[in-house]
């Protein structure tokens, strides 16, 4: 076991430890960073949502992007599943449709980080209960 | 780092486990196993989320959804529908009791929404049986930073300009009383803890102790070292056997870290903590009659002066504080002088908690 003999170590300590809880923090804070909900019902995992989000996780933390990813369930776009909806702070969401890695690379190089536009844009077309 | 996907915080404060939130995690983590998630959702227990009365309570990160009275049968359920297909079990959810809304984030629930966590900050965030936890959260750095960059002289400066009054109830200037003991001659001085909470329906040093102990262990070094004493001893009710429990655990954690002990953080300060158990005698919360018990004598209080700073345990001088006064000095440190005194009125004529609703003031 590491003994802390110095501020200095405490601190090394302390970023070595970080990622333990960053989890918790994020989700407290969840407006002030991009949010990404992955459609994860039986429809998305069947065409490979899982593998999405995984792939958004690891990636969104190596390219050092604070983000948000949660899953949700059935967004009703069956048809274009993997779907996923991102939220940058401040902005509407927006629905990406048909997401494989690829796809989900290109969202976070031009989308999330540029604020490009690209491909595959489910427009919402459908009102909720709660903004009537 | 852990490649954690989402992390289920079960309470595991006195409240939630007297409704058997213990059962409740073993039978999520069982679910959670028995689909093979155990690399990707972490289930854990954490202390007091303070709304014990809607226990036992689950919140789950990074959704940050919070669910109230979740029974033990409740956990396929939670596991089935929110962890794996996303979506949120609404009958578990909070319930507005003035619009019958339902809500997720408990920031927007009125219990709340007022409040501004300083003494229980990590409360119902991190597993208090995990000094790591304590450590991502600034855990320790008030002592490394007092011991390295601060004299004991310019600490008790900034903890008497922060305003901190005694929250045991009387209200009393922690700083003052503090460089009182600092300046009272003698080798051998003691910091003491007061848990010997009594009062009919406070569980603030218990939700504490429970939920964050390393915080309480942090701020009696400190005080330690502001007042030049090398041994602490928290005075505990033994009415409170998981806080008890958990005080233990921390303690040999510091210990292992070498943040008790000798030689801390490479300085020649040296501080270590014991435990002493309260019988359960309402009058030994007083800190002359707590003195007398901890000595052995019999725990009545007697007259003072001579106050504890002079001559206390063993007739030498002597810091009481209570638990969670000793609870808001990290982050006083930390926050640089005055930081919290917005939340200490100047002329408050009422300590913060009372245990009379009206007379309670939890914010102003």
């Amino acid at each position: 076991m590491t003994k802390v003999k110095s501020l200095a170590d405490l601190k090394k300590l302390k970023d070595n430890l970080q990622g333990q809880l960053k989890l918790r923090e994020k989700g407290l804070d969840a407006g002030s960073h991009v949010q990404i909900k992955v459609a994860m019902a039986t429809c998305g995992i069947a065409s490979g949502a899982k593998g999405v989000m995984d792939f958004l996780i690891e990636e969104l933390d190596k390219r050092n992007i604070e983000a948000v990813v949660t899953q949700t369930g059935c967004m009703g776009y069956c048809y274009a599943e993997p779907t996923l909806e991102v939220t940058k702070p401040g902005e509407e969401p927006i629905v990406f449709g048909y997401v494989d890695i690829r796809k989900a690379d290109e969202i976070i190089e031009k989308y999330i980080k540029n604020g490009e536009l690209i491909d595959g844009i489910i427009p919402q077309n459908y009102e909720t209960i709660q903004n009537k | 780092m852990s490649k954690y996907k989402m992390h289920v915080l079960v309470c595991g404060g006195t409240g939630c486990r007297s409704s058997a939130s213990d059962s409740l995690l073993e039978n999520l983590k069982t679910e959670v196993e028995e689909r093979n998630l155990e690399g990707e959702v972490q289930v854990l227990m954490t202390g007091c989320f303070g709304f014990c009365e809607k226990g036992p309570i689950v919140k789950i990160m990074p959704d940050n959804t919070f669910y109230t009275q979740v029974k033990p049968e409740d956990a396929r359920e939670i596991i089935k529908e929110h962890i794996i297909k996303g979506r949120k079990v609404i009958r578990l959810l909070y319930e507005n009791p003035e619009t019958s809304e339902h809500i997720t984030d408990s920031e927007k629930m009125g219990f709340y929404r007022k409040q501004i966590r300083i003494a229980l900050r990590n409360c119902g965030f991190i597993n208090p049986e995990n000094i790591d936890e304590y450590i991502s959260r600034d855990g320790y750095m008030a002592l490394g930073k007092a011991l390295t960059e601060l004299t004991p002289e310019s600490t008790i400066d900034i903890v008497k300009k922060s305003g901190l009054r005694g929250r045991g109830g009387a209200g009393f200037p922690t700083g003052l009383k503090w460089e009182f003991t600092s300046k009272s001659p003698g080798p051998e001085k003691y910091v003491v803890c007061n848990a010997d909470e009594g009062d009919p329906g406070a569980f603030m040093d218990r939700s504490i102790l429970e939920g964050d102990p390393h915080s309480v262990i942090e701020s009696m070094a400190i005080c330690g070292y502001c007042t030049s004493s090398n041994k602490g001893l928290v005075y505990i009710r033994a009415e409170y056997p998981l806080a008890i429990e958990r005080l233990r655990i921390a303690i040999g954690q510091a210990r292992e870290y070498g943040l008790l002990g000798e030689n801390i953080f490479g300085t020649n300060f040296s501080f270590d903590i014991d435990l002493r158990y309260g019988a359960g005698a309402f009058v030994c919360g007083e800190e002359t009659a707590l003195i007398h018990s901890m000595e052995g004598q019999r725990g009545e209080p007697t007259v003072k002066p001579p106050f504890p700073s002079v001559a206390g345990y063993l007739a030498k001088p002597t810091t009481v504080n209570n638990v969670e006064t000793y609870a808001n000095i990290p982050p006083i440190l930390l926050k640089e002088p005055g930081g919290f005194q917005q939340s200490e009125p100047k002329n408050r004529k009422v300590p913060k908690y009372s245990p009379w609703q009206e007379k309670s003031i939890m914010l102003d």
